[in-house]
Parts: structure tokens; sequence; C-alpha cells
């Protein structure tokens, strides 16, 4: 696929996820992160990192995309917005490891072409990670991510109102962004 | 985790917001704040009434005001991921400009003997301590929409944050002060404007990483 074709697409979907469009959405990150990988994994290797961590880097910038999604101007191209949250967070994970590097953004445009497409589980322990949720937002998470239920599905087990689970869920991925923060620090 | 799994649960969590919306608000909930302190603590100059119909006095907030818009305009640009002033940076220097215009035009029009009172006026000490004070509230409303953003440069961003914040505060203060001579305001009002930007710089430095 060409660099601009794919950028099309993702803003096709990124327009339709802001209007609340889930499949789109997920259409979206599924289609980033081979992209994402494959720059941390170039950074790692060049860094003589772990192979291990790429993942987790992964899962930080999906994340962090996720949680900055709004700051995407729609009327300007979204590669170079993808980028340039790849690229910060990059040099902050890394930085935070003790590694100081420079990420250069072509770098990130380069890997446009060079899809990678196996997908990789992250060092980090589900049961770890969740370790550190308060309970509900544990049940939450546990219910969405690990038995694919739906939004309504798990309000109904967990007796609580379709609200309160996506409140509950959104404050639980920030919590995993601050995890995924502190835990690359302790390293 | 898989990252199967995260995205799962990333696509299940959507609740549209915008940038633009939020910072909007925080410029509302800023001016609101700065409103409330400006007449419950100072309030409009005794001759408001006569004032209105000065152009210096006018000139004032045709300044600050635009201080304020300029400066939110770039906030929206830096506020998010590789955001630099080389985008709209350039329009900070309509303000300065307007003002360095209006002190001209003060030289050529008043007599030598009377630069220096119209400059040091009779308010410098309200001005450098009134403008940071009502600054505080908008400043913190931006500083906190900001986190919401993702400035490349996080201390740019909350400098800029600090120029739009005085902005604001400067237009509020001016409608109380009675030194309305561009020589008054360019002298004064710049010093309490970089007290802000740079109290914002250093906030934003700690606060707006991500």
């Amino acid at each position: 696929m060409t660099t601009s074709s794919q950028e099309n697409n993702w803003a096709v979907w990124m327009r339709a996820a802001m209007t609340g469009d889930a499949g789109a959405y997920r259409q979206f990150l599924v289609s980033v992160a081979p992209h994402v990988r494959a720059v941390a994994r170039s950074r790692c290797r060049s860094l003589g990192a772990p192979e291990g961590e790429v993942e987790d880097i992964v899962q930080e910038v999906l994340l962090t995309l996720h949680l900055k999604r709004g700051t995407w101007d729609r009327s300007r191209p979204i590669g170079p917005w993808v980028a340039a949250i790849t690229r910060n967070k990059l040099i902050d994970i890394l930085r935070q490891r003790g590694r100081h590097i420079t990420v250069p953004i072509e770098d990130f445009m380069d890997s446009l072409q060079a899809e990678d497409l196996t997908p990789e589980l992250s060092s980090r322990d589900i049961d770890t990670l969740l370790g550190h949720l308060k309970p509900q937002q544990k049940e939450v998470v546990r219910s969405i991510s690990l038995n694919g239920s739906s939004i309504r599905e798990t309000a109904e087990r967990l007796q609580m109102t379709e609200v309160a689970v996506r409140v509950t869920l959104h404050r639980a991925l920030k919590a995993l962004a601050v995890f995924y923060r502190s835990s690359a620090r302790e390293d | 985790m898989k990252t199967d799994d995260l995205i799962e649960l990333l696509a299940k969590d959507l609740v549209p917001w915008r940038f633009r919306s939020i910072l909007a608000g925080a410029v509302a909930g800023g001016i609101i704040i700065a409103a409330i302190l400006f007449f419950a603590g100072i309030g409009f100059r005794p001759d408001i009434a006569e004032a209105v119909e000065s152009n210096r006095f006018l000139f004032k907030f045709v300044v600050t005001v635009a201080l304020a818009v300029t400066a939110l305009w770039v906030t929206l640009s830096v506020g998010r991921p590789g955001g630099s002033l080389a985008h709209r940076g350039l329009a900070l220097a309509i303000a300065p400009a307007l003002l360095a215009g209006a002190a001209v035009v003060e030289l050529l029009v008043l007599p030598e003997s009377q630069w220096m009172p119209h400059l040091v006026g009779h308010n410098a000490r309200f001005c450098l301590t009134l403008i940071p004070l009502l600054s505080i509230g908008p400043l913190a409303c931006l500083l906190a929409a900001l986190r919401e953003g993702a400035p490349s440069s996080p201390g740019l961003a909350g400098a800029v944050a600090g120029l739009a914040a005085s902005g604001i505060a400067a237009t509020f203060y001016a409608a109380n002060c009675t030194d309305d001579s561009a020589l008054f305001v360019i002298t004064w009002y710049p010093i309490a404007i970089l007290i802000v930007t740079t109290a914002g710089y250093l906030i934003g430095r700690k606060l707006l990483r991500w």
C-alpha cells in the first residue's frame, strides 16, 4: 500500500471514529500498530535494547494516540500527527531508560512503507497490569479485553449503567498510561 | 498483554472530544474567573464614562485583546503534537507592533517635557501586581486544557499560555488603570506580562509533559 493511500485510510477511519464509529477506530488502531512496531523495533535494535521491549513501546504509543486523539486537527494530514506522537513517546520512553537518543521523524514516515505484521505480546503480564487498577476497573477491563464483551453486556453483568462502564473504562486506561510511564522509569 | 486486547479496550472507549473545544472551555472559564476577581476586587476606574470617549483609553484594549487573541491562536497550535512557533508564531508580533506604533505616535504628539511623566504614570505598582494576579485563573485554566493536549515543547506551550492569560488579565486591568499613555503601557505592561509568561514556561515544563 502506498503512503498516501494508507494515510488517507487512517484519516477516513479517524474522522469516522470522531463521530463515534468504534469499528472504524479499531481499523485505524490495527492499521497503525505495525508501523509503530516497525519504528520501535528498529530503534530498539540500533540502541541494543531488548526485543521484548518493542511491544511494551507499541502499546504505550497506542494508548497515547488514544488519549490524545482529540489533538488531531482534521484539516491537517494525519501521518505527521501519528509520527509526532510516536516520536515524542519513543524519546520519552527511551530517555527514561537512560538512553540518550534522537528519533528523526523520517524514521516513521519511512516505516509507512515497511509494514511489520507480526502481532506480539507485551512483556507485561495482563495480571500485573490489572493489579494496578481498582477492583471495578479491573472487572471492566477483564470483561471487555479478555472476554470481548460489549459495553452493554459488561454493564448488565456487573450491574452498572453503560455510562458508568464507559467512565470506569476511561479511568482505567488513564491509570494504565500512568502505570506504563512509571514502570518504564523503574527499568 | 496482547496488543489486540489493548486495541479492543481502546476501541470501546470512544467518547469524541476535540482539543479545540477543551481550549475554548478553558478560555471561557479563565475569563469568568478574571471577571469575578476584577469586579469584586478593583472594578472600573471612577471616570469610566468619560474614558470611553478617549482614543488613548480605547487603544489599550486594541493591544491587550490582540495579545490575548493571537496568543490563544498560537496556543491551539503549540498544544498539538509537532506544533511549533514556525507555524503561527509570527502572529505574536501583532500586539507588540501595534503598541510600538502607538508609542511612536505618542512621542510625536507629546512635548518632550511630558514624555517622562506619561511613561512613569501613577499606577506602575498596581500594573505589576494586578496583571499577574488577574492572570492566575486564566493561566490555570489554559494549563489544565493543555494537559489534555500534547505539546511537543511543554515549556513553549506553557509560555504561550502565559502570554494568552496575561492578555486576558491586561484587558481587565486596562479598564481599571487611569494611565492611558502608550508610553506607560509599553513600559510597564510587558514587565507584568513577562512575569506571567515566565511562570507559564516554568510550570509548563513540569506539568505539560506527556
